[in-house]
């Protein structure tokens, strides 16, 4: 079973070599590094940049608007927010130019905290993006969706942003993407590159199949009728795993994952929401105009009537950073009591 | 490495042909009359805002007819700020799609009404989207540098901006990135250079001998030219296109031009006496070396000016942009 930063590097192959992706630079993209977190190992259509992450947006615009697909990497999304004018501008390009001019680009860049990141390794960068019109947004949970979400977004038309959490990177799934062997230790010795000299090193790419999953829809991670759990990214597991540890105490939660931040799929969250009228929004982002807010004000307005307890929302504490030392990190994103708390208290509510 | 100097136009060599003076004259004038027509446009309550290039004719006309126009990878990317009508009439673009963006109809075929005057988009060129935000198109220069650097041929990135905007750092982005060893980019960046960044001389807020200089840190082949004279502006810009061109490395090219109205609308869009009027100037030359007579030269001026004050009449009774069209092509509509 491969993790997500395998996924990753086997659906940018599959792109490169089957959907178009002419590029996929940043910074350490290249050999022989590839990548701070290994997701461009031996791949072919890799390169590596200034260390200069506005010529790396402005570079993929440009190369989109040559006819080019392609995939521009930022280290961490840290690093993305002197960026964020050229975020709006790929995002408002098309718009602006009344369709005169469209940008199919992907920009990837790894988000969030659990890697004991510091300050300026464990930024979110969901809620702040949403807040960009034009992009599409997705963030995958699990290997299989990132490499299903990235398929879809080197197909995309318009520009892409794709955020891994860093803190899955290293898990491995629970599905096998189509193609890779089911021998963690023989996918390793296929296409990660060896620790000293890799100038030989080529990577022996599986057989890989095509599997994308669609922009716009969730995934109803596990069935409940008692409260409905929405989130994306990292606390996606936590929520599963929440459910489950509460399954025991009678509490029946439904957890979706959202996948895509924009356009996302309001149907599946407002069906749950119906059926249970209790909903919970969870992620790791800093909790002031969290992107979960915005669902929250949907659901009020929309569902207000089908709703037995009000909305709530477990999001980061609205803090400047992360910090290092463990209780300070732990006390700033959720954590697995966090949550579990979180939703046995809105079970318990009564209308 | 050349070293940047000032070429004196007397000394520009031998002129053009006079069919060519005539014709470049021609445009001048179209780009100037229109630009005086935004202008009242703006004055009269036809427009919410005027920022335009009157001023920089004598380099942006040579520059349009220099350019190798088309669509894709065998033509020149257009990487332009605001101040380049003259450009792109002299590409042969109708005046009236300038007005109508002026007048924010829903004809304007840059921005369906959506954007400021002069903010020209068009994709059949290889013309980039013109932006508000300062210095960014150096930032997407970069891409289509190296989309042409692969493809090979001799068709080049051409990026225009002001001198004010080279503190940006996406000037220096583009310098880094188009001068990288092995992998020098050809990317013809052009820095029209009118002293001003709105009200702030430049002269007191950067440092450098001039901006040209900075190319040659990079090993950047660079030089300063006199833009208010068509025939330098011309035979330079010939120069640097063919280096470009064929060595496919990057060239930095400082134009000193004009600022005849101010910088836009916002600091009064007013004509001003104390700087070259390249149009004038040039007229002087055309009637002294008995090009062409003031007859003729006021012939010119009256034809455009009749012309496009009809195309201005028009724009203005054509309908405004529907409100439910704000959600049209936020994503990409497969046409």
């Amino acid at each position: 079973m491969a993790n997500m930063a395998q996924a990753i590097r086997m659906a940018l192959h599959y792109g490169e070599e089957n959907l178009g992706v002419t590029d996929i630079f940043g910074e350490d993209v290249g050999a022989p590094l590839g990548g701070v977190f290994t997701c461009t190992q031996g791949l072919k259509t890799t390169w590596n940049t200034p260390l200069d992450e506005r010529g790396i947006i402005g570079a993929a615009m440009g190369l989109a608007m040559a006819g080019q697909r392609p995939v521009a990497e930022i280290q961490f999304a840290d690093y993305v927010f002197n960026t964020i004018d050229l975020l709006k501008l790929a995002g408002n390009t098309c718009w602006s130019t009344n369709g005169d001019w469209h940008l199919p680009m992907v920009v990837m860049t790894p988000v969030g905290a659990g890697i004991r990141g510091s300050i300026y390794h464990s930024h979110s960068f969901d809620a702040m993006m949403s807040h960009i019109p034009g992009w599409k947004i997705v963030m995958p949970s699990n290997p299989l969706d990132a490499y299903g979400l990235l398929l879809s977004a080197v197909q995309e038309e318009n520009p892409v942003m794709y955020l891994p959490p860093k803190a899955l990177m290293r898990v491995r799934g629970e599905e096998l993407i189509p193609g890779e062997p089911a021998d963690a230790r023989e996918l390793s010795k296929l296409i990660d590159a060896p620790l000293g000299d890799r100038s030989q090193w080529k990577a022996q790419w599986p057989d890989l199949g095509y599997y994308a999953v669609p922009i716009g829809k969730g995934k109803i991670v596990r069935e409940g009728d008692t409260i409905t759990v929405v989130s994306w990214g990292r606390t996606v597991p936590m929520c599963a795993q929440a459910a489950k540890q509460l399954e025991a105490e009678g509490i029946s939660a439904e957890v979706i994952d959202l996948r895509t931040i924009y356009p996302y799929d309001w149907e599946m969250v407002k069906a749950s929401i119906e059926k249970t009228g209790k909903v919970l929004f969870v992620n790791e982002d800093t909790e002031i105009t969290n992107f979960g807010e915005h669902l929250v004000r949907r659901t009020v307005d929309e569902l207000f009537f089908k709703l037995l307890a009000a909305p709530k929302i477990v999001a980061g504490k609205h803090v400047p950073g992360i910090g290092l030392s463990d209780p300070l990190e732990r006390a700033s994103v959720p954590q697995n009591e966090d949550i579990v708390a979180a939703m046995r208290a809105l079970a318990a509510e009564q209308p | 490495m050349s070293r940047p100097r000032l070429v004196d136009s007397a000394k520009s060599g031998p002129s053009l042909a006079p069919e060519q003076l005539v014709q470049m004259h021609d445009l001048m004038v179209k780009a100037r009359v229109l630009e005086e027509r935004l202008i009242q446009m703006y004055k009269q309550g036809d427009g919410y805002f005027w920022i335009g290039g009157p001023g920089e004719e004598a380099f942006n006309v040579p520059l349009g007819l220099l350019i190798k126009k088309g669509r894709g990878l065998d033509f020149d990317y257009l990487h332009f700020h605001y101040r380049q009508s003259a450009t792109l009439l002299a590409m042969g673009e109708e005046p009236i799609g300038a007005l109508r963006q002026m007048k924010n109809t829903a004809t304007d075929p840059y921005s369906g009404g959506r954007n400021f005057a002069g903010h020209f988009s068009k994709a059949e060129w290889n013309l980039c989207p013109v932006t508000s935000p300062i210095e960014v198109q150096y930032g997407t220069a970069i891409g289509t540098g190296l989309a042409q650097k692969r493809y090979g041929g001799d068709a080049i990135t051409i990026v225009t901006g002001g001198d004010a905007g080279t503190a940006e750092g996406d000037f220096a982005s583009c310098l880094v990135w188009s001068s990288r060893p092995g992998n020098e980019l050809p990317i013809l960046m052009i820095v029209t250079h009118n002293k001003w960044g709105i009200s702030t001389a430049s002269s007191t807020q950067q440092g450098a001998r001039s901006i040209a200089d900075r190319g040659t840190a990079f090993g950047i082949k660079n030089k300063v030219i006199d833009g208010n004279d068509p025939v330098v502006a011309y035979r330079e810009l010939q120069e640097a296109m063919a280096y470009v061109r064929k060595e496919r490395k990057p060239f930095l090219l400082e134009v000193t031009v004009s600022r005849l109205y101010g910088h836009s609308s916002a600091s009064g869009a007013n004509f001003v006496t104390n700087e070259v009027d390249c149009l004038a100037q040039f007229e002087q030359k055309l009637e002294a070396d008995g090009i062409m007579t003031r007859q003729a030269i006021d012939e010119v001026r009256e034809r455009w000016t009749s012309a496009i004050a009809a195309m201005a009449k028009q724009a203005r009774e054509e309908p405004l942009p529907a409100p439910e069209s704000i959600w049209n092509n936020i994503f990409w509509e497969r046409k």
